[in-house]
């Protein structure tokens, strides 16, 4: 009986095996990459907003403390988005005829709220609570980044699970003292390398495997 | 149905049986598919007829584009915040308010949670006396008829749209003419009120229009007792049983743990005071002698199944028994040969326990026999003590059949110019025999005021919305009198008008008033003093500072302080004397007083062979007389005892059907006095014979899309064509035939099984005193080795949540169902996907039987709640090959849904079988009104994922966010979950098993506390308390089935 497949056959099926692993493989690096660039997290990316609101100039410039615009930062799940009344407390005294802040003026006026963009939008099966995170010394820049240096709003980091659980599993390496929370520029000391796991102990920081547990964040 | 079968399975076994349907008890084909495959065989396949290839279509093009499905990006949202933010809401946490949603008029007292402005979640009031923190099923369930998309949204006038002051005008015209003839011609009709406010509105309506009448008509109502009541007392007055006070209680057709305005008060008096018999409060103590309750009965109902004793009579015999009762026998015999004895015992422990016993008589039965329970009451001393009296919270306390005829003869007579009705639905509720839909378009100008266009009125000319109860300012009273304040949780979605509102209308002095301000008006006054009957003081005794501060403490409470009726004892009443009437008492039986329900006389046992068959109306389980017809999770809530969903059946015993040759599930046509309506079938066992028991409710003819009758055939269910004013709740004269149709009833008795794996457990109550130990006895009680495992035993160093779920306590009503629906935001599937094995439900109430279908007085009835049994060695989490479901620090197992593929083997694999699978989208997404409905705490699932109880973790949480935040515990009763929460009999109890003082360690630590299925090493967190009974000695059946059975 004849052979069926020509001798050359075997160079060509390794060659097509080795093609579509590398196929493959090259498919999963393009997924992979484009999940975790800015493209589909965000990170990175500034949302445009009714009005041009700056961090830099409010917090970095004037020095305004977080909780005096997201008031409920300390006792709610949400930190809280200022009423126009917030706003107004100042800006009824200055910079009252500034044309960027027309939107602002007109909210106030014909009580219609302003409809900001979501910046930091975690997916909706994930319940993550502020009030839990600022108790137990998790700083505001160590999410949101400086703020204070950014004139328009954009997200600093991924937000995804992996970013997440680097901090569930290991908090000591990145709290700090509750009094720094709301500091933006806070360094940790370099000569204190203790300090983490104490203040781990101090606030009576779970576990990492309450931390990771999935109804911890997923419900 | 093969009978024979059956017979032949309960000669064979010794000691307790227990089945679930007949089916099980045959062992039929269909029983087995259900009972072996996860889901029945169509379960796996579309409904719709799909071809093969077009199946495999379908596959590929979903494959290929789940791919660039999973490829979108999360869309921008945003973020709307205040412009003036409110100084109370702190975004993310949700504000209790305190109000009442009246349920036949009668407050249901609550709290509403609101999360940024929109009502989610009703929960009782704890500190409100007819509530005690708990609801019941259809209070539940009245937040999603507040955002039913079908809701009347608009002012019509004969279909067109109005505006308000067209209305406004419109009455003005039509009030012109009646000033002059004093109102004569004017006519209002709403069901029973209670609210003081709208009592004062009629007050003021009849002065200025002497002539005007007010009606009333609920089709479940006080239409027996009423009377009766204010003859016991001497004034227009409400019984109140005290059941903490009661050691024997006996049921004269009463429901009292399912119907009547005090049921979730009496359920949780009842259990405490049964709890208090079994379980030893503290070390070394004793405990009180257990309660007894003996239930005389026309049909079997809730406390029946609760019962110790329960005795199937046919509902024309109820009266000969209450007269046995009062010694006034006359040796008469009954239908069931097993009564005679069962009064002469109940007459002796009735004897031995005056002053701490209770006979109540039911709605459901005439007068006679309200006269005959009160005498007994009175003769046994326990008026005083576990009967008094309060002043009936009821602004008009009328006969509503007497009530409502007059208008339907003032109607025929032309005499009614302009009729309002308000909330009442009597062309669809009324007696046949009043043909009120012909009637009421005799009215020369009718308005309706209703939640929904309903059969009223589309025949009425004008059609104005009514507010739901959470849209409204307004008050009501509850059971005792007490009064609550209602308050608006949201302004009105559409365009709804409270009853005052619509009032005003009519009251020159009221016009243009706000309804805030004719209800604060009111107490305002009340309170100054100015409204006769109330001296208001706040409940340290002292007067208030100032009307605000009286007006902002009530809104807080949610009750009015001082408004509680004073409890009185009632005078004498000779038994059998109508006292008050002229009528006497003659050998053949009580003259009917004017009032009563116009049964004939029946002290002679009713006489089967003369009569054919016994009627007997009860208003539907869930859906009532027809008013949450629109009410998707009521419609779905398996009815308590048959477990059918969204359809009404008929009732007949086993003995019944084999005679007449109907299978479950066969329509038949019930021709009563002339009229006729067709129901589908269901063989319940305990029924009486000769007897066929009708639900009204169904074959609404117009309300919104999940109410209205579906089919051609579902519009003959209307079963109130069948009731006439003369037999209001029963009647002889029945007759019954097949029509050869077949029905779908979608029922979920024989879902979720557990073969006979002894998932409940009962004694009586001697033979656990005997035995404590008798639990640990049972099949598959064996509790194997903690070293059983090759898992390794994990530490719960933290919290260790576990419930117990106590089943002496527990009624069966399915509260906590709706309870677990509206806080987990679970969907509604519809009748078709039920048949399929598909609900959604968390939690299931199982239901149970002992003893021969054939023989309705040997049948117990056992209910078992049953959610997640959050296992320490979990079945399910070992199969998944994704980890969706894995175990969490405190030991909860959880369920992630983002992980989930769908592929079912966690649900296979889950001996409990409480897993549910959303199979199709069975969310809505997409109706606008629906959206603000949802807990914004849990996830809405979507299609092709697992879902399962939580025990609520979001509540586990928020609580223990909060006790971190400022480094404390979780305190015990802290976390409550949905269904814990809601349950009238407080059977359910959540906590934290590490801590050995909390509620649930102790209760796990009782003799009666075991684990379902414990032989399989699962470990469950949820385990039961062992059901009890107090059988008298005398009365006490053998165990098992086989041995009654002749």
């Amino acid at each position: 009986m004849s052979q069926i497949f020509h001798h050359s056959t075997n160079i060509w099926s390794k060659v097509s095996i080795l093609g579509a692993l590398v196929f493959i493989g090259t498919l999963a690096t393009v997924v992979v990459v484009i999940s975790w660039s800015g493209y589909v997290t965000g990170q990175g990316v500034v949302v445009d907003q009714p009005v041009q609101f700056s961090h830099a100039h409010h917090v970095g410039s004037m020095g305004i403390d977080c909780r005096y615009c997201h008031t409920t930062v300390e006792e709610s799940a949400f930190a809280n988005i200022p009423p126009t009344k917030t706003c107004m407390n100042c800006h009824s005294q200055i910079w009252t005829n500034a044309p960027i802040l027309e939107p602002v003026r007109a909210s106030f006026r014909e009580n219609r709220p302003l409809q900001w963009n979501r910046v930091h939008d975690l997916p909706d099966f994930v319940y993550f609570n502020h009030s839990i995170h600022v108790a137990k010394g998790v700083g505001c820049a160590t999410c949101h980044g400086q703020v204070d240096r950014m004139p328009l709003m954009l997200q600093e980091n991924s937000l995804q699970m992996r970013w997440c659980l680097e901090c569930h599993r290991n908090p000591e390496r990145f709290i700090r003292p509750r009094d720094q929370v709301f500091n933006m520029a806070y360094q940790r000391p370099a000569d204190d390398p203790g300090l983490g796991e104490r203040l781990k102990n101090e606030y009576k920081i779970a576990d990492a495997r309450q931390l990771t547990s999935c109804s911890t964040c997923h419900r | 149905m093969d009978l024979s079968a059956i017979r032949s399975r309960l000669a064979s076994s010794e000691g307790r049986l227990y089945w679930r349907s007949l089916g099980e008890l045959a062992d039929t084909p269909q029983f087995r598919e259900y009972l072996h495959r996860e889901f029945p065989e169509q379960a796996s396949q579309w409904n719709d007829p799909q071809g093969r290839r077009q199946f495999l279509k379908l596959m590929s093009a979903s494959l290929a584009l789940a791919g660039v499905g999973a490829c979108t990006k999360q869309p921008i949202e945003k973020i709307v915040p205040y412009v003036r933010q409110p100084e109370e809401v702190v975004p993310g946490r949700p504000l209790f308010f305190a109000t009442a949603i009246p349920f036949n008029g009668v407050a249901a007292p609550v709290l509403i949670e609101s999360h940024e402005g929109r009502p989610t979640k009703v929960e009782g009031n704890p500190q409100h006396s007819a509530s005690m923190g708990s609801t019941d099923a259809f209070t539940q369930a009245s937040i999603l008829t507040l955002y039913d998309p079908d809701r009347a949204k608009t002012l019509l006038y004969r279909g067109e749209v109005r505006g308000w002051g067209d209305f406004l005008t419109a009455v003005k015209n039509a009030l012109a003419d009646q000033k002059a003839k004093q109102g004569a011609g004017l006519r209002f009709l709403s069901e029973t009120i209670t609210s003081p406010s709208v009592g004062e509105q009629i007050t003021l309506i009849q002065q200025q229009y002497p002539q005007a009448k007010w009606h009333q008509w609920d089709p479940v109502g006080r239409h027996g007792g009423r009377a009766v009541a204010q003859q016991a007392a001497g004034f227009a007055a409400d019984p109140i049983y005290h059941f903490d006070k009661a050691d024997i209680v006996v049921t004269l057709d009463a429901d009292f743990f399912a119907c009547g305005p005090a049921s979730v008060r009496y359920a949780r008096d009842f259990a405490a005071r049964r709890r208090e018999g079994v379980d030893a409060e503290g070390e070394g103590a004793a405990a009180k002698p257990m309660n007894r309750l003996y239930a005389i009965e026309s049909t079997p109902s809730l406390t029946g199944a609760k019962a110790d004793h329960r005795l199937p009579l046919r509902a024309s015999e109820i009266e000969a028994a209450a007269r046995a009762l009062s010694g006034q026998g006359g040796g008469g015999s009954f239908s069931n040969a097993a009564a005679q004895k069962f009064l002469d015992v109940v007459v002796k422990d009735l004897q031995a326990h005056r002053g701490a016993s209770l006979v109540i008589a039911g709605e459901y039965q005439p007068a006679a026999v309200h006269q005959l329970a009160h005498a007994l009451n009175q003769s046994l001393g326990n008026v005083g003590t576990t009967v008094t009296y309060v002043p009936t919270s009821e602004v008009q306390p009328i006969d509503q059949l007497a009530s409502l005829g007059d208008l339907a003869q003032a109607l025929d007579a032309g005499q009614v110019d302009l009729l309002v009705v308000l909330g009442a639905n009597p062309v669809f509720t009324a007696p046949a025999d009043f043909k009120f839909g012909e009637r009421i378009v005799k009215a020369k100008l009718a308005v309706a005021h209703t939640l929904f266009a309903d059969e009223t009125s589309t025949l009425c000319h004008w059609n104005v919305p009514e507010a739901h109860p959470l849209e409204s300012w307004g008050d009501a009273r509850a059971y005792d009198g007490t009064v609550t304040v209602m308050q608006p949780l949201i302004a009105p979605l559409y365009d709804g008008r409270t009853m005052a509102e619509v009032l005003s209308a009519f009251i020159d002095s009221q016009s243009g008033k706000s309804p805030h301000d004719l209800t604060k008006d009111y107490w305002t006054r009340a309170y100054g003093g100015q409204v006769a009957g109330w001296s208001i003081t706040d409940p340290t005794g002292q007067t208030f500072k100032s009307p605000d501060s009286f007006w902002n403490h009530v809104l807080h409470d949610g009750w009015v302080p001082g408004t509680r009726g004073a409890e009185a004892g009632g005078r004498g009443m000779e038994a059998g004397k109508p006292a008050g009437s002229t009528a006497s008492a003659t050998a053949g039986g009580v003259a009917p007083t004017p009032t009563s329900n116009t049964q004939p006389p029946t002290s002679a046992p009713a006489t089967a062979a003369s009569g054919g068959l016994e009627i007997i109306f009860r208003p539907d389980p869930t859906i009532w007389d027809g008013r949450f017809a629109n009410n998707g999770w009521l419609q779905e809530l398996p009815k308590p005892l048959t477990k059918v969903t969204w359809d009404p059946t008929a009732w007949v015993s086993a003995r019944l059907a084999q005679e007449r040759n109907l299978r479950e599930g066969d329509i038949i046509e019930l021709t009563f006095r002339g009229n006729t309506a067709k129901l589908p079938v269901v063989i319940q066992p305990g029924h009486p014979e000769g007897a066929v028991t009708a639900f009204f409710g169904y074959g609404r003819g117009l309300t919104g899309r999940v109410g209205q009758a579906p089919e051609e055939v579902s519009r003959e269910f209307n079963v109130y064509r069948l009731r006439t004013s003369d037999a209001m709740w029963f009647g002889s004269g029945l007759e019954i035939s097949r029509t050869g149709q077949r029905y779908l009833v979608s029922r979920t008795q024989e879902h979720h099984l557990m073969e006979d794996r002894a998932p409940v457990r009962d004694a009586n109550i001697e033979a656990f005193r005997k035995d404590p130990e008798v639990f640990a006895k049972y099949p598959f009680a064996e509790k194997p080795p903690r070293s059983l495992t090759l898992i390794p035993d994990w530490e719960f160093p933290t919290y260790k949540w576990g419930m117990t779920i106590d089943l002496t306590a527990c009624t069966g009503c399915s509260t906590c169902i709706v309870a677990c629906v509206s806080e987990n935001n679970i969907p509604v599937v519809g009748k078709q996907q039920v048949a399929n094995g598909r609900e959604m439900h968390w939690i299931r109430v199982d239901h149970y039987y002992d003893g021969d279908p054939e023989n309705a007085n040997s049948i117990s009835t056992f209910h078992q709640p049953v959610p997640c049994m959050q296992c320490e060695n979990a079945p399910c989490e070992l199969v998944c090959p994704v980890g969706a479901t894995v175990h969490s620090a405190e030991g909860l197992n959880d369920m992630v849904y983002n992980r989930c593929v769908g592929t079912r083997y966690c649900s296979n694999n889950c001996p409990y079988k409480v897993r549910r699978f959303n199979f199709f989208l069975f969310q809505d997404w997409t109706t606008p009104s629906l959206e603000p409905l949802r807990n914004p705490d849990v996830t809405v699932r979507s299609r092709g994922v697992m879902e399962k109880c939580t025990y609520c973790v979001q509540r586990i949480n928020y609580a223990r966010i909060d006790a971190k935040r400022t480094d404390r515990k979780i305190k015990d009763g802290e976390v409550v979950p949905a269904c814990a929460g809601a349950c009238p009999a407080d059977a359910i109890v959540f906590g934290d098993l590490n801590d050995p003082e909390s509620r649930v360690s102790k209760l796990k630590k009782l003799e009666r506390n075991y684990g379902v299925l414990e032989e399989l090493n699962t470990r469950p967190r949820t385990t039961y308390l062992a059901l009890l009974r107090n059988p008298h000695p005398e009365l006490e059946t053998p165990r098992g089935a086989a041995s009654t059975h002749d």
